[in-house]
């Protein structure tokens, strides 16, 4: 985890294959803020305190630098090269104010933990004072505050996902009997444009929990997002999303009472659309709706009858590896190892 | 290529705070208005260019993985659709030009459609 590394790809071409390399370390850096990782039980001085305070401080805590206050505000910083400035000149009993350095830099508590690393390898300095938004002296931080910082988190992050996926991972494994399905149902309003695609990212960030592939993930998505909002666009009173997982397939199916399609060969024709021109000045309505779907399912079935509903009904089949139980049995191993 | 070089490079104004945008690659751009063709066509990892900013631009790119939507012309979205990127980790980024010069710019740039 060196953040020279970090500070060099700045600026420089990020390209499909670095972006690859963009370790979970280097986006916990901007993720994480100073204000996690910093010490904030601060070991200040006063600038009339003699240097012989700093010693016995630095002595019986062994930390390597603080910070001087006057009157509540940060004047200045002061480190065991100081001290030992002080001790080579036999000048103990000189106030702090003497050796400080009182051109601080500081950070704020609110920046990501990527902006102290970068102030570290370019400034050369050990330790900086953290302030708050208000400017006033809130906490330490040092390189070993960051190293430590990052670890911490990157372990709990670990630890999170590995639970969820292995707990929801196993849900078709743990469970016998003849045939096993996770049914997922959604109420879609109609003319529900603030929330449209709201079930479709559920949707997808579930069959991610089981443990689906990035590209099933992704077809679902954009089938489901596509039928869901058909729902929202074309239906009367809105209409209902049952999403079906079972280990080998995933169905979707689409049910609403109308007003039902007039002509289904000609609504599943490229670039035919009924919407309305207000629908489409929101840039719906392009006729493609259906079109997606085909493209991203196995199996597609549609019925409809004006002045009665549609029913959509849409099928992924999973390639054995794909399948959730396999994808369970090969998490199991990994966790084993 | 990653976002903030975009920016840069394009002179755009960033919208929304959650994604430090020099940490977002880009390898392609889709540009277009039309939604459904935004859902068939667009990469994840892509930039969208478009003059929609209503809510359901946030829904396709969260569910694209799209690092980023450039609104094009001005176009503005209102707070409710900030919160919303913001909420999803879309970056919204904006300018005063037309979806074709910055579709222009970011050819010249040397990013494709896929």
């Amino acid at each position: 985890m060196s953040n020279l590394e970090i500070h060099g790809r700045k600026g420089t071409l990020v390209t499909d294959d670095t972006a690859k390399d963009i370790t979970r370390v280097e986006e916990l850096a901007y993720d994480i803020r100073i204000g996690e990782v910093m010490t904030s039980d601060v070991q200040a001085l006063t600038p009339d305190a003699p240097m012989s305070a700093l010693l016995e401080l630095m002595r019986t805590t062994r930390i390597s630098g603080a910070p001087v206050i006057e009157d509540g505000s940060l004047v200045g910083i002061i480190s065991l090269e100081d001290l030992i400035r002080a001790l080579t000149a036999n000048d103990l009993e000189a106030p702090v104010r003497k050796y400080m350095n009182p051109q601080v830099i500081t950070l704020k508590d609110y920046d990501p933990v990527i902006e102290a690393m970068e102030r570290f390898s370019k400034d050369k300095v050990g330790r900086f004072p953290v302030v708050d938004v208000n400017s006033r002296l809130v906490g330490m931080i040092t390189k070993g505050d960051v190293t430590r910082g990052l670890l911490v988190s990157l372990q709990r992050d670990y630890q999170a996902e590995e639970v969820r996926r292995y707990r929801a991972s196993h849900l078709f494994e743990d469970i016998n009997s003849d045939r096993t399905s996770l049914i997922l149902r959604y109420n879609i309003k109609a003319q529900d444009f603030i929330n449209g695609g709201k079930a479709s990212s559920d949707i997808k960030r579930a069959l991610l929990r089981l443990g689906a592939s990035p590209q099933i993930a992704r077809r679902c998505g954009i089938a489901i997002y596509e039928a869901e909002m058909n729902l929202i666009i074309h239906t009367t009173n809105g209409g209902i999303i049952r999403v079906e997982i079972e280990p080998h397939r995933i169905t979707m199916k689409t049910t609403d009472d109308g007003p039902g399609i007039a002509d289904i060969k000609k609504a599943m024709q490229a670039g035919f659309t009924t919407a309305t021109q207000q629908i489409r000045e929101m840039g719906f309505g392009a006729g493609m709706g259906l079109v997606n779907i085909q493209r991203c399912v196995d199996e597609m079935s549609l019925q409809s009858s004006p002045n009665q509903g549609s029913r959509l009904e849409m099928r992924i089949n999973l390639q054995p590896t794909e399948s959730f139980r396999e994808l369970s049995t090969k998490t199991t191993e990994e966790i084993k190892k | 290529m990653n976002l903030n070089q975009i920016r840069e490079q394009l002179n755009l104004t960033l919208l929304t705070d959650t994604n430090p945008p020099e940490t977002m690659p880009v390898s392609s751009v889709y540009t277009s208005d039309l939604l459904s063709c935004v859902m068939a066509g667009a990469k994840p990892s892509s930039v969208w260019v478009t003059l929609q900013a209503h809510m359901n631009v946030i829904a396709v790119a969260t569910l694209l993985e799209i690092s980023a939507v450039i609104l094009t012309e001005g176009s503005q979205p209102d707070p409710a659709v900030l919160q919303k990127a913001n909420e999803q980790g879309v970056t919204l980024l904006s300018t005063s030009e037309t979806s074709f010069t910055v579709s222009g710019q970011l050819w010249e740039l040397g990013l494709r459609a896929a």
